[in-house]
């Protein structure tokens, strides 16, 4: 069924026909709108789903880690400060294997206060331990929400999981959504399968048990596998959900006329909309222009990012966020990929976006055309659309 | 001691059985201060039982028995919970400080 609503409302959707039974959440801007329509849900009878409206992000997530070692289905949203009010959690999320699925309306950190788009928050979580996917629009927002329950609950996984979608950009931009019928949905999704439920009062098991140096090493690299198998599920999760859906997933990320491209563009969430329509532009011209949008950023598909990347001249990665002190996350993701390959393209990292500056399509247009004048990889940022 | 795990042997999450860290670790030994139970106070209404957090008080027929004194630390939740005073905290080293 076709729809014409925002992302916030497509998340919503995908959470309503998921119907956890436990959601935990604090408002922040952008990210308030999920939260009020999914009180909305709760309060006109449509999910059955117990609501839990903490006192602070911390308490947020924190009731999720509870709720889900308890045994439930849970869900939960935020946006810039109130996930670095949940980081401290996160990271125990991810160490207790607790299969949370949470949207992240993407805002940049403080200071100073901005309540706009940047990926300062998702990169604040890198090495959280929680697999992070990105979306392009409400559409993906509404399909990796669903994607993303099967991907956490797989028995070989069982990790957090933050669908990160552009504040305002995405989160309240009115877009055709198509949503599948409810009872489709949930059927995708599935039953949830608890693991050592602590409401069993047949089998007591303590959660979140001391570690020291004899065993902290070996569950952290249990958890680890549990990454290592991420991008095998995001394949099967995908390949299912074309199925049900008649939309094509298939791999880590969407190449865009990227197979012959000599100029490409390595781009996370919506800009890669953008960034389309530029390069059209540049090969109505006659320039061979691609794009290349990671769905998947973290565990970070390297070997099929090296394998669609290597063939091409040189590379614009832009980050939305700096990673102070040294180049941007991104590209130091796209680099480590190409460094075991014989042949290398020229690397050059874009720094864009920061604080919701707009991105047009002559911004990304000026970025294909300086590409070429690039000799070598240089480690010198560059910026686009920054006043000197 | 038992032979240590390898990571692939390991519950997901590290999860561990009910009652098996207790064995294995006589948290007792931390204590400085010791709870003394004086059964002619207690009225047998189990709210030290209800809220220590080692589950260090011991019970027999639903009714206060005393202390488990290997695993009891000595955080006084159960005197300090206690409506008849009938849990007392005393120094395990008397005026002893514990470095002199």
């Amino acid at each position: 069924m076709r729809k014409a609503i925002t992302g916030h409302k497509a998340v919503a959707e995908a959470m309503r026909q998921v119907e956890p039974d436990v959601v935990a959440v604090y408002p922040i801007t952008p990210q308030s709108e999920i939260a009020e329509y999914y009180a909305d849900y709760v309060h006109n009878g449509l999910v059955q789903t117990e609501l839990i409206p903490v006192e602070s992000e911390h308490s947020a997530l924190s009731a999720c880690v509870g709720a889900a070692a308890a045994g439930g289905r849970v869900m939960t949203a935020t946006s810039s400060q109130g996930l670095a009010l949940m980081v401290e959690v996160l990271y125990i999320a991810a160490g207790l294997r607790l299969p949370i699925v949470m949207a992240l309306a993407n805002r940049s950190l403080s200071a100073p206060i901005n309540i706009h788009c940047d990926h300062s928050d998702a990169y604040l979580c890198r090495d959280s331990g929680a697999i992070q996917i990105f979306t392009e629009s409400a559409q993906e927002a509404y399909d990796y929400t669903l994607m993303a329950q099967r991907i956490a609950e797989d028995m070989r996984v069982r990790l957090p999981v933050i669908v990160n979608l552009d504040g305002f950009t995405l989160t309240h931009t009115v877009q055709p959504v198509d949503l599948l019928e409810d009872g489709v949905a949930k059927k995708f999704v599935g039953a949830f399968k608890p693991v050592y439920p602590l409401l069993d009062l047949d089998k007591p098991v303590t959660w979140g048990p001391f570690a020291l140096p004899d065993y902290y090493f070996e569950l952290k690299r249990a958890q680890q596998a549990g990454m290592e198998v991420v991008p095998e599920v995001f394949l099967e999760v995908q390949r299912d959900f074309s199925k049900v859906s008649g939309r094509h997933y298939a791999g880590f990320f969407e190449a865009y006329k990227a197979e012959d491209a000599e100029y490409v563009m390595v781009v996370l969430g919506s800009t890669a909309g953008t960034a389309k329509v530029a390069v059209d532009e540049l090969r109505a011209r006659g320039i061979k222009a691609g794009l290349v949008k990671p769905w998947l950023w973290r565990p970070f598909p390297a070997q099929a990012i090296a394998e669609a990347l290597k063939h091409a001249k040189a590379l614009a990665i832009l980050d939305r966020a700096f990673s102070f002190g040294t180049m941007g996350a991104l590209l130091q993701d796209v680099a480590s990929a190409l460094y075991p390959q014989e042949r290398k393209p020229v690397l050059v990292n874009y720094i864009y976006g920061l604080g919701g500056r707009d991105i047009t399509v002559p911004n990304l247009i000026r970025v294909f055309e300086e590409l070429p004048q690039v000799k070598k990889t240089g480690w010198a940022l560059r910026y686009i659309g920054l006043r000197e | 001691m038992a032979r240590l795990l390898g990571w692939r042997e390991l519950p997901l999450g590290g999860v561990v059985a009910g009652g098996t860290a207790r064995e294995l670790n006589k948290t007792g030994s931390w204590r400085a201060e010791r709870p003394i139970w004086h059964e002619e106070k207690c009225i047998q209404c189990l709210q030290c039982w209800l809220h220590c957090p080692d589950d260090s008080v011991r019970i027999s027929g639903g009714k206060v028995t005393g202390f488990d004194y290997e695993h009891c630390k000595g955080c006084g939740v159960c005197a300090a919970i206690c409506p008849k005073d009938a849990i007392e905290m005393v120094s395990e080293r008397g005026d002893q400080c514990a470095r002199p």
